[in-house]
């Protein structure tokens, strides 16, 4: 049995799916902060932020996930993670709470979730009402091994 | 013990550690590339400093090692058990006599001889069919012979406490023995190895006799007993990382305080007032001793030199003496290691190869100690460190061979180049003259490896000029990494920081003066002072044309970002990369700001033209440009530059950029022709235009002139001007009509397809628009049927034109054909000797510089060395009037250099020559 940390997941929207990361990658959570964008850099990139004088690479996590941008007028939340001691902001649409998972409702993502899910995703929990998808951060983070869809 | 040596060992600790891991693992995955690269290096980094600082013993043993550690990493032997158990004993040797120069601070008198035999053997197996084995026997004679010329001195004044001549090393080695004597001059090593610290100002390290040992015995020799006390007990040493992350807090309060500063500014009856005052004094002072505490004397970096050189003296029995200035010049601990190593070479290169014998220098009039003088000082905000030897300078015959050898220049561009532009080829890559591996030179290293690490650190490193003979080294070194002076740029709507160090200067263009910018092919270019300066936009680099706008920050930016309003200023920052020069085109220059650079995070390391980010003191975040990225971005600028240089004064470049007159003939058809060809435009009124027969004339200063229309172009009844271009040859002219006259341009004109169609010479590309090219000499004849039996009844000469443009060719075909010339014309000047050598016989010989095969030049040496063609007029085309070029022709036997290209004066040089030499063995055709 894991420690209750360990189960613990920050939770967050991106449309209607909620996803989550462990909480220990989690070093804060940001509401929309002024991003500068960052010239040639891939799309997925949308800049960088400045926290308290450190400087963080902001994923936008819709696109990664290939999905259409947020509607003109919304702003993007920012969950600050540590990914090889950089941080980094995963931009999502908005926080939910800290949720703490029951081991025994976990699945496999399912084969037939996309390729690019799949390739950034660990599993699913099967929560009352819900599907809690739990995001692979270092997945995210690298776009080498990227499958294009 | 030394600082020196103190710092080789704890170094060699560290890399120690590493290598026992990497090695078993080498055992269990065989050959693996990347992993016996890392053990030869930490290997050859232990060998080389030891050669350094004497360790005479401890470096043979390495240098074998390597040697059997070079033959695997090349695949010349195979990783086996065996060979990876005598390198494994070599380590542990080597392991055990770092822990006994650790504990008595001197190399022990160890007989390594039997290790360094199977290894050197092993090596030799490996080197296919006897290749000799590097140095199988000398290093270990080196280890069993004391350097007898130490003189006794130096071992009276050092004095070591009694009971560590009476301990033998601990060290469990077989076949060992300790002679009283060899004690004794290992203690003489050692006490030649403790050297003052960072030489005074100016120091002057006398390299003949051994200089007096440090005033103390190693201290740590007394501890013997205890365990090692090898670090410094009056110093504490602290990881560089420490220091770094102190430094961006630093840097932290400094953004924070400026935000703070600017807050209350304006608002000085604020309770806050005082104590924000306050704070900037104390971040102020901070700042300064963070700063010290990663700042070090260049001495430092000094400091094995007097060694290295006395050592070389004694090998090659050379008299050096090294001065050294400038050594308390402090840096950022960084940068002096990043330097050590490219200074160390520089220092031996000069040793090794520049300071002569002493012989040859007596021979060259030359006192017979050669000097060796490094300098240092601060320069805005940088280090200048200057390396300066009296010797016998860049053999720049070598330095070309060489490089045309290794393929770095051709031939041809070498004979280009001034010497100091070959002896600057030493920068290469690829170019090394190293070509001997001793303990002291590294493999295949040179200066192109010093360029590199220097302009890793932001640094420059160039050749200088000397006066009499002798070389001059300079390397400009920023003063620390972590905080830097940069110019802050706008560039589509975005903020950027260029790093000061590699900006040479600002220039403004003004809206009036945005024409000054010229076009060469597809590159702009800027004639600044006596230099053609190559213009990128800034913005296009970045990709910020037009580009979609990012879907989470804020822009405002999407509908302007076409391209700079026309009526702008012209910002361009100019900067240094490597030797050439780049203009960066920007939108907006701000100050000069000193920031604190941020390392470019990993997801954004792949775009390559940042070397950092910053925060600026309002606290936003922007990119630190990398100016050499940008560069090698844009396709290197080599290419560039030296397509420009090819344009540029000097170089036969422009040869074929020719002025074009472009112009529509009605339906949306555009047409071209030489500007060279046409005399006038004019535009004339439909009344003007008379009718008699079937053409079209009009009176033109005080004749008539006739006129056709261009294919394809039908006269409107109703125009109100009717725009005409003027052909003349001699006293006959005719106008050619058109609908409009569009644009004239400087362009490259290669004929892509040629025409069958009468009045259009062929296809080229204008403009990047295929357009057809007017032959004007068609519509000449049109006009004037006569033209040709007028000319023809003066004079027939043959001639011979080679021209590799094959519109030049027909061009200058076609005009000397209407003046009466039989033309034969050949593509290059190999193609010209085959007609000659075939028994052409001609009245004249015209040809251009620039051609592939046999250039202009060697085709009239060709000519000019043959009895029958002695006096055949030769004329020389070039596409820019340069007394350089011109006086190669001359010498080559050209009796005229023309521009190229300027029909008239070709035609009235060419009469004159021919007809002042009648043809003597020409048969009339």
């Amino acid at each position: 049995m894991q420690s209750e940390f360990d189960r613990q997941y920050v939770s967050f929207w991106i449309g209607n799916q909620l996803l989550g990361v462990p909480v220990r990658v989690v070093q804060e959570v940001l509401n929309p902060q002024e991003i500068a964008r960052i010239p040639r850099a891939r799309r997925e990139i949308s800049g960088l932020l400045n926290l308290r004088g450190q400087i963080v690479t902001a994923v936008n996590l819709r696109r990664r996930l290939q999905l259409p941008d947020l509607e003109e007028g919304r702003e993007s939340i920012n969950v600050v993670v540590r990914h090889n001691g950089e941080p980094f902001s995963i931009l999502v649409d908005e926080v939910g709470d800290v949720i703490t998972v029951d081991e025994d409702t976990f699945d496999h993502v399912p084969a037939t979730l996309d390729a690019v899910w799949r390739g950034v995703t660990t599993g699913v929990y099967r929560m009352e009402g819900r599907l809690f998808v739990i995001v692979d951060v270092a997945a995210i983070l690298d776009f080498g091994l990227r499958i294009s869809a | 013990m030394d600082d020196v040596l103190q710092e080789f060992i704890s170094e060699s600790w560290d890399n120690l550690a590493q290598l026992d891991n990497e090695i078993v693992e080498l055992e269990k995955a065989g050959s693996d590339p990347e992993l016996l690269a890392s053990i030869f290096r930490t290997i050859h980094t232990i060998k080389g400093t030891c050669g350094f600082i004497g360790l005479d013993r401890l470096g043979a043993l390495a240098h074998s090692a390597e040697n059997v550690l070079g033959q695997m990493r090349d695949g010349k032997m195979e990783v086996s058990e065996s060979a990876i158990s005598i390198t494994l004993k070599a380590i542990y040797r080597i392991k055990d006599l770092l822990s006994a120069i650790e504990e008595t601070g001197e190399e022990p008198n160890l007989n390594n001889s039997d290790l360094i035999n199977q290894l050197d053997m092993l090596a030799r197996i490996a080197d296919d069919f006897g290749a000799p084995p590097p140095a199988a026997n000398q290093p270990e004679d080196q280890a069993n012979v004391q350097p007898p010329e130490e003189p006794a001195t130096a071992f009276d004044t050092v004095q070591p406490p009694s009971n560590d001549t009476e301990q033998p090393p601990h060290v469990d080695v077989v076949n060992d023995t300790v002679e009283p004597e060899a004690v004794q001059s290992t203690i003489q090593t050692a006490a030649a190895v403790i050297e003052p610290e960072a030489p005074a100002t100016p120091a002057r390290v006398a390299v003949a006799p051994v200089e007096p040992p440090a005033e103390a015995a190693p201290p740590q020799a007394v501890a013997t007993t205890g365990a090692s006390r090898s670090v410094a007990d009056l110093s504490i040493r602290v990881n560089v990382d420490v220091l770094d992350s102190l430094m961006n807090l630093v840097g932290e309060l400094v953004l924070t305080r400026n935000q703070l500063l600017q807050l209350s500014r304006g608002d000085e009856e604020s309770i806050y007032s005082g104590p924000i005052t306050h704070l900037n004094r104390v971040t102020a002072d901070l700042q300064e001793g963070v700063m010290k505490t990663r700042m070090q004397p260049i001495g430092h970096a000094w400091g094995r030199l007097p060694r290295l050189v006395r050592d070389l003296c004694q090998v090659t029995g050379k008299q050096i003496e090294l001065e050294m200035h400038g050594a308390e010049t402090e840096l950022d601990r960084t940068v002096l290691d990043a330097i050590k190593d490219p200074l160390t070479h520089m220092v031996r290169n000069s040793a090794d190869h520049g300071i002569e014998s002493p012989e040859e220098r007596r021979a060259a009039g030359k006192p017979e100690v050669g000097t060796i003088r490094l300098d240092a000082f601060h320069e805005g905000g940088h280090v200048i460190i200057r390396i300066e030897d009296d010797g016998g300078g860049i053999n720049i015959k070598r330095v070309r061979a060489k490089a045309i050898d290794r393929g770095i220049i051709s031939e041809a561009d070498a004979a280009r180049l001034t010497e100091m532009d070959i002896a600057e080829l030493i920068f290469q890559a690829g170019f090394s003259t190293a070509e001997q591996v001793t303990s002291v030179s590294g493999r295949g290293v040179g200066m192109d490896v010093v360029r590199t690490q220097i302009e890793k650190i932001g640094g420059m490193v160039d050749l200088q000029p000397v006066e009499g003979q002798g070389t001059c080294i300079r390397m400009k070194i920023p003063l620390t990494l972590a905080i830097i002076s940069a110019l802050v740029v706008e560039s589509g709507d975005e903020l950027f920081a260029i790093p000061q160090l590699g900006v040479v200067e600002l220039v403004r263009l003004a809206a009036e003066d945005r024409h000054r910018i010229e076009r060469i092919h597809k590159h702009e270019v800027l004639r600044l002072r006596d230099r053609l300066l190559p213009l990128v936009h800034l913005d296009d680099v970045l990709e910020l044309k037009g580009s979609p706008v990012s879907g989470d920050s804020k822009n405002e930016r999407a509908e302007d970002s076409t391209a700079q309003p026309v009526d702008d200023d012209v910002n361009i920052v100019v900067v240094q990369v490597g030797e050439d020069q780049l203009g960066l085109i920007v939108d907006e220059v701000f100050d000069t700001e000193e920031i604190v650079v941020k390392p470019v995070g990993s997801l954004l390391k792949e775009i390559g033209i940042y070397q950092g980010t910053t925060i600026l003191g309002d606290g936003r975040v922007i990119m630190i440009l990398d100016v050499s990225g940008i560069a090698a971005e844009i396709g290197g600028l080599n290419s560039i530059s030296r397509e420009i240089e090819r344009a540029d004064g000097e170089r036969d470049v422009s040869a074929d950029m020719t002025s074009v007159l472009l112009f529509n003939v009605g339906g949306g058809r555009t047409m071209s022709v030489p500007l060279a060809l046409v005399s006038r435009l004019e535009e004339f009124t439909q009344e003007q235009i008379e009718r008699t027969g079937d053409r079209d004339l009009v009176q033109y200063r005080g004749d008539l002139l006739p006129l056709l229309p261009v294919d394809g172009y039908s006269r409107p009844d109703e125009q109100s001007m009717q725009p005409v271009i003027v052909f003349s040859e001699g006293d006959k002219a005719m106008g050619l009509m058109i609908e409009e006259i569009d644009d004239i341009i400087e362009e490259e004109l290669v004929i892509r397809i040629q025409s069958e169609r009468p009045g259009v010479l062929g296809t080229a590309i204008v403009n990047n628009k295929a357009t057809d090219i007017i032959d004007a000499q068609h519509y000449l004849k049109l006009a004037n049927p006569h033209w040709f039996e007028n000319n023809h009844s003066n004079f027939t000469a043959r001639v011979l034109f080679a021209e590799d443009s094959m519109f030049f060719r027909q061009l200058a075909a076609t005009s000397l054909e209407t003046a009466g010339y039989e033309v034969t014309a050949v593509e290059n000047g190999a193609r010209a000797i085959e007609v000659l050598e075939h028994g052409g016989m001609f009245e004249a010989i015209i040809s251009d510089i620039e051609m592939p095969e046999v250039g202009g030049l060697d085709l009239a040496r060709w000519v000019r060395a043959r009895n029958q063609y002695n006096d055949v007029p030769m004329v020389a085309l070039s596409g820019n009037m340069n007394p350089t070029l011109e006086k190669q022709c001359t010498d080559s036997g050209f009796n005229q250099f023309l521009r190229k290209f300027d029909p008239d004066e070709l035609r009235q040089v060419l009469d004159g020559l021919c007809r002042s030499k009648t043809p003597v063995q020409g048969v009339p055709a």
